[in-house]
């Protein structure tokens, strides 16, 4: 009878239906822009050829935290690659990241499980000592994580995941792409591996 | 009198779609048992690193863990929208062989998953390895394989319940119903695609997992809430439509766009961070408004209601939600804050409240009310056998278990934050380091004792379930009596 507008059935559908509606097309616009700025090639997330070049962090007074730079060729496992090579690598390097079932223990830009380290940075980070030792290091401790474990006192251990080594070499060439996306900071304060010295 | 109150007294049995109902609860229920058992494993390896190391390894521990839980709600939400679609539409159910065949191939295709996540468990790095053992993207790494055959079932299970809605009665609560299944079939595509690029990878599988959870499955529950007040307390179908319609447009009008809380490190542009961090924070809001409709509601009807049980679970349904979704995901969303807790134990127990307190808790609800109609549309208010101890008792040490161990694991969270973002600077050895503080392993230690409170209380729930109203002789308390009486 005198109800007031505000308790109205039908008012409340129609405003359902338009507030979905216009969230939905402002969505939809930003996703066309998001994924154009994240695909490989972009200024956000660099080509796969970036495997090539050194990667390392530096400050950026204008935003306020560590970004990661590409610097001079410093091609993984001492070859330079052309495109398609690089992004066979990476893609086969993701490939086993997720055969492997990685995220269940790790995250990835901080997504998945918290067992064990995030390997957002893991390429750039201090465990591996010095920039030319590194991915002999990293291909090493996959193949055979039983006797490389470094627990760090925790006791939590990789488990044997059977990684051949082109599947090692690949997984590090994908580590290495992946240390070089802007993530607008995260993770906050990395302290990266000493940089520079050997190079 | 509303709709409800006049065909509660003239059903007796179980429709079609209600004793097909029953075959998805009691799957749901074995996948539930399943979660805890593996959850409590995974307990157990974060302080004894060594249990079942390189056999059941954690990450297969945990996968288990989650995966049982995303399909077991999924299933108590298809079992819960059978048992009402006949209900609300006022019709039989169409195709109903069709949906028998449907739940008994699902099923087994769960359990195909299942065997090959125990026993192959891992692959070389090959596509074939997605499309047949695991697909390792957390919460939906069921093989590719799988994901067709499950947009298939979900395909037809949206057939069943969108033409017996087109045969019968449309209503506020089923076209919101109808509307939002179309969508969260459709979120599933986004997240069942290879690609190298690991931004563009989480970009998308947040469609998924953000736009189902924070979104589509809180407008699913709105409606089986809706349904379920007018079940079991009576509440008037035209308070309950108005208020489920605000809720969507509160919901969707902040979820949506939410979605750009996820958007904050992995790549995207900086303008998710403004974006994601001004509608995320407002996605509580919609919660607060649940909370008050049901409380309102129930408090109206004097709390009384025909089945004690179910109207427990939806207020602890109502709770549960503000405060795991609402409460504790506000905490950590604003992306100055997230900085330092995202990837960390934050999210762990930010997700044990939220998963529990939206959606496990209605779930349980909708199944006490089916129990009572299987067994006869007995009595299940007050004065039970042994005064309802075991349903009673289930409701609060499940509550209390998931609540202990979401503290507990809050505790090591900001531990987690502090010692390895704040002052460690995110590095392996600043993770290890804050993993070993004594505080942290505190938190693990009694996030593992809550668990066993947990698991006590399932079983206990699954003992009430199977005992509850047998051989209760009193039919079912009359809605219009109670609602006279309030």
């Amino acid at each position: 009878m005198n109800q007031p507008w505000w308790s109205n059935e039908e008012i409340w559908r129609k405003c359902a239906i338009w507030v979905t509606a216009g969230m939905c097309v402002v969505l939809i616009l930003l996703t066309f822009d998001t994924v154009r700025q994240i695909t490989a090639g972009s200024e956000r997330v660099p080509d796969y050829t970036v495997i090539n070049n050194r990667v390392f962090y530096e400050y950026d007074s204008e935003r306020g935290y560590q970004v990661p730079r590409i610097g001079e060729p410093a091609p993984l496992f001492g070859e330079i690659v052309d495109e398609a090579e690089a992004e066979a690598m990476v893609t086969q390097g993701k490939l086993t990241v997720q055969a492997k079932n990685c995220m269940n223990c790790h995250t990835l830009l901080g997504n998945g499980a918290y067992y064990a380290p995030d390997l957002t940075k893991a390429w750039l980070d201090p465990g591996w000592v010095r920039e030319d030792l590194r991915e002999d290091l990293m291909v090493a401790f996959l193949q055979d994580p039983q006797a490389n474990a470094r627990t760090f006192g925790t006791g939590r251990r990789m488990p044997e995941l059977n990684i051949t080594e082109p599947e090692a070499r690949s997984i590090v060439a994908f580590l290495k792409w992946m240390s070089s996306i802007d993530t607008n900071g995260f993770p906050r304060g990395f302290t990266p591996l000493k940089q520079g010295e050997t190079m | 009198m509303t709709q409800a109150t006049m065909d509660t007294a003239t059903e007796q049995t179980p429709n079609p779609g209600q004793l097909l109902a029953m075959h998805y609860f009691v799957a749901a229920m074995v996948l539930f048992a399943a979660q805890i058992v593996f959850g409590v494993i995974a307990a157990l390896q974060y302080l004894y690193p060594e249990i079942l190391y390189n056999q059941l390894d954690f990450s297969v521990v945990r996968m288990v863990h989650i995966n049982a839980m995303v399909v077991w709600m999924l299933m108590g939400f298809i079992g819960s929208i059978y048992w009402l679609v006949e209900d609300e539409a006022e019709t039989p159910l169409v195709g109903a062989g069709l949906a028998r065949l449907n739940f008994w191939i699902l099923s087994a295709a769960v359990t195909v998953v299942v065997l090959v996540y125990l026993f192959v468990q891992i692959g070389p790095g090959e596509l074939r390895s997605i499309w047949l053992i695991n697909e390792g993207r957390e919460y939906i790494e069921a093989p590719r394989w799988a994901d067709i055959g499950i947009v298939v079932c979900v395909l037809i299970f949206f057939y069943n319940i969108a033409a017996t809605f087109m045969k019968g009665r449309w209503s506020g609560i089923s076209g919101v119903l109808v509307l939002d299944l179309v969508a969260l079939a459709g979120l599933y595509l986004a997240g069942m695609w290879f690609t190298p690029n690991i931004s563009i990878d989480q970009h998308w599988w947040w469609w998924v997992i953000h736009l189902w959870v924070e979104a589509t499955w809180e407008v699913l529950v709105g409606c089986i809430m809706a349904w379920g007040l007018i079940r079991t307390i009576g509440a008037d179908r035209r308070i309950v439509t108005t208020w489920l319609y605000i809720e969507v447009a509160m919901m969707f009008g902040s979820g949506i766009l939410g979605l750009g809380h996820h958007y904050f490190w992995i790549g995207t542009p900086e303008y998710w961070l403004t974006i994601g961090g001004f509608f995320s924070a407002l996605e509580p809001v919609p919660l607060v408004a649940m909370v008050v409709h049901a409380i309102y509601d129930a408090g109206r009807h004097g709390f009384k209601s025909n089945n004690h049980p179910a109207l427990a679970w939806l207020i602890a349904h109502a709770f549960g939600n503000f405060f795991g979704a609402g409460v504790w995901g506000f905490m950590h969303t604003l992306p100055q804050i997230n900085l330092y807790t995202h990837g960390t134990q934050w999210t762990s127990s930010h997700g044990h409240l939220a998963f529990f307190g939206a959606y496990a808790t209605i779930v349980i609800a909708i199944i006490y009310l089916a129990i009572q109609k299987a067994r006869g549309d007995v009595w299940m208010s007050g004065d039970l056998p042994g005064n309802g101890w075991r349903w009673k008792w289930a409701l609060a040490l499940l509550n209390i278990g998931v609540l202990g161990m979401t503290m507990a694991l809050l505790v090591s969270g900001y531990e987690q934050s502090f010692i390895e973002r704040a002052l460690g600077g995110s590095t392996w050895s600043a993770y290890f380091q804050a993993q070993q503080t004594e505080w942290f392993m505190q938190g693990m230690y009694w996030r593992m004792v809550f668990g066993w409170v947990t698991a006590a209380g399932l079983a206990i729930l699954l003992w009430d379930m199977l005992t509850i109203g047998r051989g209760e002789k009193r039919p079912v308390a009359q809605l219009r009596h109670l609602a006279a009486s309030a």
